[in-house]
Parts: structure tokens; C-alpha cells; sequence
């Protein structure tokens, strides 16, 4: 990046973060439940974008661990024991249940594993259904209570988006922190090249788990969280299509890309309202936008920027490198 | 002389074929191995088994007197074996500088520290000496894919030496480098056994690089060993000429 783009990276941060904070003080009820899926939802595909992005581990099992922690949350407030020991819980139990998913991924790879971590999602959506003593069954969870923060109640919406937006901030500072240490380059190395990383004495089998246990750790975060933002939890948001619809994020959004969740989330969470206009055809719009998109840029959207970012270092470079070559006649004559 | 790696009738077959048929050799510290031979005489499939890539169907590997058959590539690489690939074997994605640190940083202190510690894992200074001395330097934060295939094979050699290495394995480190860098990888690959004490099995086509840069030679034929000797002895064998080197 030049010293330009940083400024502009900066500038654009600061106005997002600004937007965020501010822009919803505006907003009616619907519009700040929106924002807060969308908040929710970005931790979920973050998640999936550590397993999935950054360690080439392909999972649709990610819906079924946000549904893990909304249960997990759910159970435990509803027993009148506080929102935070809920997202310990979400936290803990999808990091353990993830860790043991992550194993198949030491045996079999990419359509293989896609097939492995959809028993599981189908498998926990059972769970969900049938365990009645345990999540009420088809009936649900309901009344689930939204915390009280240092004594503020979080029960109007805005209090709440903010309480999700804390969060989201801090899953992100948590998240750029994880991808730029030694961990997030073995994962990369996981994904790019898993037996020259083994010859380097990369751990796979370890990163590999801690890909997954991480991953689904921050698909019950979301969870955990989701479940006091609806205030009703029943099996059917967590289906597989919930699976698939958080990898549409990541993958839209541009899977390995830090940002990508975010976009990918505001996407599968703005675009239906945006759409609402079309009517019924909302849904065949959407496929076909994320159809072209795929076609044109397979790397999602920020892969698009990152071409056009590239390929005008590029030019910068090469004319550097003219300038310089002519400066130095002698250089190239030689 | 401590001998660094002793290997004791190694054996490898796939089905019915025996890639390695009983080799045995060894390597003393400081010394620069070559292995030579035609292609498919079970040169790589030596290295894999060597390094865990591949569990020997028989034999036995020593690791400074320590029994290492079968070991976890990962584990061997931290008791300080390396190695390179014959076939290009970088992360295109990852800059050149990342990937030096990612070659040395599974070295340095614990997963807890890799996860809390410095995004570096203390190795910049390291990665960046190791630019300089592969003379890689203006690429340093360019992605590795982007590179030439002679400036890979540099990147390649510069990773295996990251941890600080007691024994390097490359497998045809100047296939397709060209003649200019071949000299500086040869120049490079001599200093650091000269001043690390590094030790050094190679594997390579390129004869007059071997012969200039080994001290002792192995040749393998048909999964087993021809000869074995200093590079003139070997060169004037009359069995490998036969073999291998030709009239």
C-alpha cells in the first residue's frame, strides 16, 4: 500500500466506525434490528472466514454452531443466570464440539469434508428438534431476556445494536490480532500448501483444529448473541440453509479477505430489504447478482479491489522502474 | 566426527515395485553429500523416507544416534532437519518475507507465545539477513508467486536455512536456475556449511555442480547404491559410467 491509499484506508475507517456509531441514534426499531443481525451475522461469517478463508477448511456446519450458542444462551438466561456466563458457555461448548468436527478435516479434504460437516449441521438441527427436555423441541425458547449492563437495560434496541457492535469490535481487533501473528501465517500456509508447511514443522494437525475450534468459538459467539436479539430461539433459522447462506457471505463477501464478512454479511442481510421492492422476485434477482458476481470475480467482492489495487502498484512499479532505468544510462546499455 | 544421519537398509515398495531396495548410507557432521543417479532410481522417495513424507516399508533412520523411522515430518523438521522440493514448493501468497518467517517460526517458543508474542516471532531481523544474503532484497514484500522460478528456487533454498538447521536435504536445488545464479547458490550453499557447521545431503542431475560442491558422492541405481566415494573416485567408476554418467 502507498502512503495515500494507507491515508485513505484510514479516512474510510473512521467515517465507517463514525457511521456505525452514529447513523442508527436515527433509526427506527426495524431498521436497528437489522443492523444488529447484520452484526451478529459479520461475527458468524468472520468465524467461518478463519476456518474457511484463511486455513482452506472447508465447513457447512457453521449455522449449526451459531445455533449451538443461541441454545446456549438461551437455556442459561431463561434460568435467570446472566448473558455473560451464556457467552462463556457458547463460547466454550462450540470451541470443544468444533475442535472434535475439525477432526474428520485430518482425513479428508474439500467436498469430502463439505459432506462430513453437513451431517453434522443436519445431525445438530436433530438435536435442536428432538432433544424437547433439553431446547423445547418445535415450541422453542421464548422470553429469552436481554442483559442489563452496569445497570443500563439493554431491552430497547438501540442499547442492544451497541451491545452487538461492542462486541463486533472486539471480535475484529481480536481477529487482526490472530491473522497477523504466527498462527494466522501457519493457516495461511495450511491453505496454500499443508506439506511443505508439515517440512517446516507446522503442526497441521494442531492448526487444523484450532482452525475449526476457533472458528465455531465465534459462530456461538453470534449465537450467543443472536438468540437475546430475537428473543426467541426455535430449531428452524438453523438449518443447513443458514450454513449456507454464512459461506455465501464469506465467499460474496471474498473468502481470506479480512473484510470480506462484513460486506459479505451487509449483503445477505440489506440486499432482501433493498430488494423488497421486486416483490416475489427478490429471490431470483438476488441469485442472479451473486450468480454474475461469481462469474466475474470468483474472489468475491474485495477481490475485485484487490486486483485493481494491484495492477496499479503494478504500473506504479514498472514506471518507477522506467524512470530509474533511464536516470542510469550506462545501467542500460549494459 | 559425529555422524549426523545414519541410514540402515532402507527399504520402500509400492505393490510389487521397490522404489528403495535396501540403501544404506550416512552422513558425517559438516559434510556435503551428494546423491546421484538416473531418474527414477528412488533418489526423492530416499528423501521422503528420511524425512516421514513416507514410512519405509524396512530399514532404519538415525538422527545423531537417535532412532527417527517414521517420525512426523513437522517433528523432524524441529530436531533440526530441513529440507527443499524438486518441484517448486512456496506459499504464492505469502511475501517473500513471510514466508522466511513462517519457515523458522514453528522453532521459536511455544503456541501460546506464537498466539501472544510478536507478529514476527522475533525473526524479522533473521528473515530480513537471509534476504540480503539470497540476494532477494527489493522482493522482499513482493508475493512469492509473482517471483521467477530461479528466485523461488533461492527462496526455497533461503526457508530451509531459517530454523538454523543441522541437516538440509534438497532435492535439485538448481534444476531450472540459470548459470549466473547457480554460481551465487553454490557460493551461498558453501558458506553456510562453512560457517554454521550445517550439513548437507543434495540430490541433483546438475554434475558439475555436484562434483565442484560435494565432498563425497552416493550413486543410486535401481533402487539400490552403485557406488559410493569421493566425487573423482565415483567419476571414474567404470559401473556408474556404465549406469548413470555415460561414455
Amino acid at each position: 500500500m502507498t502512503r495515500a491509499q494507507r491515508l485513505f484506508a484510514i479516512a474510510f475507517g473512521a467515517a465507517v466506525i463514525a457511521a456505525l456509531v452514529f447513523a442508527p441514534l436515527s433509526l427506527n426499531r426495524y431498521g436497528l434490528y437489522i443492523l444488529s443481525l447484520w452484526s451478529v451475522m459479520s461475527i458468524a461469517a468472520i468465524g467461518l472466514n478463519l476456518t474457511l478463508g484463511y486455513a482452506g477448511q472447508v465447513s457447512l456446519a457453521q449455522g449449526a454452531f451459531v445455533g449451538i450458542g443461541a441454545y446456549a444462551a438461551a437455556i442459561v438466561t431463561t434460568n435467570g443466570l446472566p448473558l455473560g456466563l451464556g457467552i462463556v458457555v457458547a463460547i466454550a461448548l462450540c470451541f470443544v464440539v468444533g475442535w472434535l468436527l475439525g477432526y474428520p478435516a485430518l482425513r479428508v479434504q474439500h467436498h469430502y469434508l463439505a459432506f462430513v460437516t453437513l451431517a453434522f449441521s443436519t445431525l445438530a438441527f436433530l438435536v435442536f428438534r428432538n432433544e424437547e427436555w433439553l431446547t423445547k423441541g418445535i415450541y422453542g425458547i421464548s422470553d429469552i431476556p436481554r442483559p442489563n449492563l452496569f445497570g443500563l437495560s439493554t431491552t430497547k434496541p438501540l442499547p442492544f445494536y451497541y451491545l452487538c457492535l461492542f462486541a463486533l469490535g472486539t471480535v475484529t481487533l481480536a481477529f487482526w490480532r490472530l491473522v497477523r501473528s504466527p498462527w494466522g501465517r501457519a493457516f495461511m500456509a495450511l491453505r496454500e500448501n499443508p506439506v511443505r508447511a508439515l517440512s517446516l514443522g507446522v503442526d497441521t494437525r494442531r492448526y487444523t483444529l484450532m482452525a475449526f475450534a476457533i472458528g465455531s468459538a465465534l459462530g456461538g459467539l453470534s449465537g450467543a448473541l443472536y438468540a437475546p436479539l430475537v428473543e426467541f430461539v426455535d430449531p428452524t433459522p438453523f438449518t443447513l440453509s443458514l450454513s449456507l447462506n454464512l459461506l455465501m457471505m464469506v465467499i460474496v463477501g471474498g473468502s481470506g479477505f479480512f473484510f470480506g464478512p462484513y460486506l459479505g454479511a451487509m449483503i445477505a442481510v440489506l440486499l432482501p430489504e433493498w430488494l423488497r421492492f421486486t416483490q416475489g422476485y427478490y429471490l431470483i434477482i438476488y441469485a442472479v447478482l451473486v450468480m454474475a458476481l461469481l462469474i466475474y470475480s470468483p474472489t468475491g467482492i474485495l477481490g475485485i479491489l484487490d486486483r485493481a489495487l494491484r495492477d496499479r502498484n503494478a504500473k506504479a512499479a514498472s514506471a518507477l522502474r522506467a524512470a530509474a532505468k533511464a536516470s542510469l544510462p550506462e545501467e542500460a546499455a549494459r | 566426527m559425529s555422524r549426523v544421519l545414519e541410514v540402515t537398509n532402507l527399504r520402500k515398495r509400492f505393490g510389487g515395485i521397490a522404489a528403495v531396495d535396501g540403501v544404506s548410507f550416512h552422513v558425517d557432521e559438516g559434510e556435503i553429500l551428494g546423491i546421484i543417479g538416473p531418474n527414477g532410481c528412488g533418489k526423492s522417495t530416499t528423501f521422503n523416507c528420511i524425512l516421514g513424507q513416507l514410512t519405509p516399508t524396512e530399514g532404519e533412520v538415525r538422527l545423531d544416534g537417535r532412532n527417527v523411522t517414521g517420525m512426523r515430518p513437522s517433528e523432524l523438521n524441529r530436531l533440526g532437519v530441513s529440507r527443499t522440493f524438486q518441484l517448486l514448493q512456496v506459499f504464492p501468497q505469502l511475501s517473500v518475507r513471510e514466508n522466511l518467517i513462517l519457515a523458522g517460526q514453528e522453532h521459536k517458543g511455544t503456541m501460546l507465545s506464537r498466539l501472544f508474542g510478536p507478529p514476527d516471532a522475533g525473526l524479522g531481523a533473521t528473515a530480513d539477513q537471509m534476504i540480503g544474503f539470497f540476494k532477494l532484497g527489493p522482493l522482499a514484500d513482493a508475493p512469492a508467486g509473482g517471483l521467477s522460478y530461479g528466485q523461488q528456487k533461492l527462496l526455497d533454498a533461503a526457508m530451509a536455512f531459517m530454523a538454523g538447521p543441522r541437516l538440509v536435504l534438497l532435492d535439485e536445488p538448481a534444476g531450472g536456475v540459470n548459470l549466473t545464479m547457480l554460481a551465487d547458490l553454490k557460493e551461498r550453499l558453501r558458506a553456510i556449511n562453512r560457517e554454521q557447521g550445517a550439513t548437507f545431503v543434495v540430490i541433483e542431475h546438475n554434475m558439475e555442480f555436484v562434483m565442484s560442491l560435494c565432498t563425497r558422492v552416493v550413486v543410486m541405481a535401481e533402487g539400490k547404491i552403485l557406488a559410493e566415494g569421493s566425487p573423482a573416485k565415483v567419476r571414474s567408476d567404470p559401473a556408474v559410467i556404465e549406469a548413470y554418467l555415460g561414455h
